[in-house]
């Protein structure tokens, strides 16, 4: 699509000097609203971080120069290495439960079924994703409440003893990670949906005559088939679980201790709590990089493993 | 690009991953799973009761009195609704106010991206001008950058610009969009090339072309830009957090988190009652404009 659009445009250019001249200047004004503001509240503050990182600097007092201490502080400080531990885990747990119950649910929705249901089945898996995830947080806590929570009220009928969800260090985490696939597995269900729905139709039949039906056909022709689906989905859910934040805020604020304490969380408790404005920039960076690094890898991988068409 | 290029399908009959021919010859229904029929439609239920579940069971929580909401066995359906928690949320805290900085907020910021990312869209598919690529490569590269990366320079900044504690500050930083830049321009490069031409013969300059051939055709794209900036700014906690101070600036997500902690577990469906009543208008938006909010949504992934 982008492509027949490019070549269409290159055959409208400006048929006079005057014209691109003026077209030079609109194109000005036109990028100036966002071009400005990228500058000032993007690219200024990326400058902005990339020096504070090597400062101590607590707003009051002058900045003092510290070199490499703030990232030496990500390996010393026991809870900023906890933070990042706890954040890997959150994310290959999170991920992979998110993109596990999206793919099942996407390609349960490809059989046959009256289309009123396919429509409610899909609203219903989307709609977490309209919900504000502090809100989500606030009634999901109540939910997990080891006394009156609705969960272990469940679990009671089956006979299970209260678990102190919000309490134990394990379970808190389990909480998070929960709370946190339930509103966003919608995305990836989304996207898998999307993708599963444009394979034509041909193929599941040719595959059906041949004889390879179920996991045999999803695993040699639908799986190739929405590989590259399968990668963007992966890379998009890595980033924003990296970047964690609203849900152990409101959950459990960081505990047990520092057990569901997360990376994003110590950038905000290191600068707008402790005024460790400089290490918070350090631990951004170090954020940055990750995010960047998953990045990289899947253009890497899309080329080794991704099947296109 | 929007109807055409997402297919999450409505009324089509996707080609079946377990092997149900699509036809409706009779014959082949001998091949129809039914086992795996019924594990199918199991499990869907089970997923569709664990996603709505807690939506409905804070429903009906906000709706019983404060003193009742904590009893066992919980209601997972509002049966004898009472109101007393919606009056007490209006009593405990001001959210007539909350609202009406949640909606100021996102509905500026909302107002605010659209303008900017139509014309920095438009300018990106359809002007020529030095440097255009590289330009657009830095844009589309800020939405590699988090926030949490860029907040610390941005709260001094705002600091500097005399604007910490208030509805601007929020507001200003969101404005710039990366994303609804991308989306807009995609848009116009998918508008036919004819009206330009047809309208450049008859003597408009660039800015005509704009004005009077292809903004009143972007009403669309600028949809869904608006609506995935309501739907990402109305819920956003991070930002408010770090960048209000004053209850009186407090948007939606944040007060109701200061009211969470001030009640405890005192009389729960006070809380529930202020999360139904924010989550009123991403209900609305959820029923009127799912589908561009959906394509808005799986539009980068596609690109």
């Amino acid at each position: 699509m982008t492509t027949a659009s490019t070549a269409t445009r290159q055959a409208v250019k400006p048929p006079t000097a005057r014209r691109s001249f003026v077209e030079r200047w609109l194109a000005m004004i036109f990028l100036a609203p966002t071009l400005v503001g990228m500058a000032l509240f993007t690219f200024l503050p990326i400058v902005g971080s990339l020096i504070l990182a090597f400062f101590r600097w607590d707003i009051i007092s002058a900045p003092q120069f510290v070199g490499f201490a703030n990232f030496a502080s990500l390996a010393q400080d026991p809870t900023v290495r906890v933070s990042f531990l706890n954040t890997i885990v959150f994310v290959v747990v999170a991920v992979i439960l998110e993109l596990g119950i999206a793919l099942s649910l996407a390609s349960m929705l490809q059989a046959r079924m009256p289309s009123w249901l396919r429509v409610f089945l899909r609203s219903t898996f989307f709609f977490p994703l309209v919900l504000s995830a502090a809100s989500v947080s606030i009634f999901m806590r109540y939910m997990f409440n080891e006394q009156f929570g609705v969960v272990n009220w469940l679990l009671s009928l089956a006979g299970i003893p209260a678990v102190p969800w919000l309490t134990s260090p394990t379970a808190s985490a389990a909480v998070v990670i929960l709370v946190y696939v339930w509103q966003n597995f919608g995305f990836s269900f989304l996207l898998f949906l999307g993708a599963l729905t444009n394979i034509p139709k041909e193929l599941h039949e040719a595959a059906n005559l041949d004889g390879a039906t179920g996991w045999k056909q999803f695993s040699n022709v639908t799986l190739p088939l929405i590989s590259p689906t399968v990668l963007v989905a992966s890379v998009m859910a890595i980033i924003s679980a990296l970047q964690v934040f609203d849900q152990p805020y409101v959950l459990t604020n960081g505990g047990p201790g520092d057990s569901t304490r997360t990376a994003v969380m110590v950038i905000f408790e290191s600068a707008f709590q402790q005024l460790e404005f400089g290490e918070a920039s350090a631990i951004g960076l170090v954020l940055t990089v990750l995010i960047l690094a998953v990045t990289a890898l899947q253009f890497r991988l899309s080329r080794r493993f991704v099947f296109y068409q | 690009m929007s109807s055409q290029t997402l297919h999450t399908g409505t009324g089509e009959n996707p080609g079946s991953t377990t092997g149900t021919p699509t036809t409706h010859k009779p014959y082949r229904s001998r091949r129809l799973p039914a086992a795996g029929a019924v594990g199918r439609y199991a499990a869907l239920a089970v997923a569709a009761a664990l996603t709505l579940g807690p939506v409905l069971w804070t429903l009906s929580t906000s709706l019983r009195t404060p003193s009742e909401s904590f009893n066992l066995p919980p209601s997972f359906l509002p049966i004898n609704p009472d109101f007393t928690a919606y009056q007490e949320v209006f009593r405990q805290i001001n959210i007539g106010l909350l609202v009406l900085n949640s909606a100021l907020v996102t509905g500026l910021i909302a107002l605010g991206q659209m303008a900017s990312a139509t014309l920095a869209g438009y300018a990106f598919a359809r002007l020529d001008f030095r440097g255009k690529k590289a330009i657009f490569s830095l844009v589309l590269a800020t939405m590699m950058v988090p926030v949490q990366v860029t907040i610390v320079p941005v709260f001094m900044l705002i600091r500097g610009m005399d604007l910490s504690d208030t509805l601007l500050a929020l507001i200003l930083p969101a404005i710039p969009t990366a994303f609804g830049t991308f989306l807009m321009r995609q848009y116009f490069l998918g508008l036919p090339n004819d009206f330009a031409e047809a309208a450049a013969l008859d003597g408009a300059g660039p800015w005509r072309i704009f004005r009077s051939v292809y903004a009143p055709l972007a009403v669309p794209g600028m949809a869904i830009v608006g609506i995935l900036a309501f739907n990402f700014h109305w819920n956003e906690f991070f930002r408010p957090l770090i960048l209000t101070i004053s209850e009186q600036n407090f948007t939606l997500p944040l007060g109701l988190v200061t009211l969470q902690g001030n009640l405890g577990t005192g009389s729960i469906s006070v809380v529930l009652a202020g999360v139904i009543l924010s989550m009123l208008p991403a209900l609305v938006v959820f029923i009127f404009g799912q589908r561009t909010l959906r394509e808005g949504l799986t539009a980068g992934a596609s690109k």
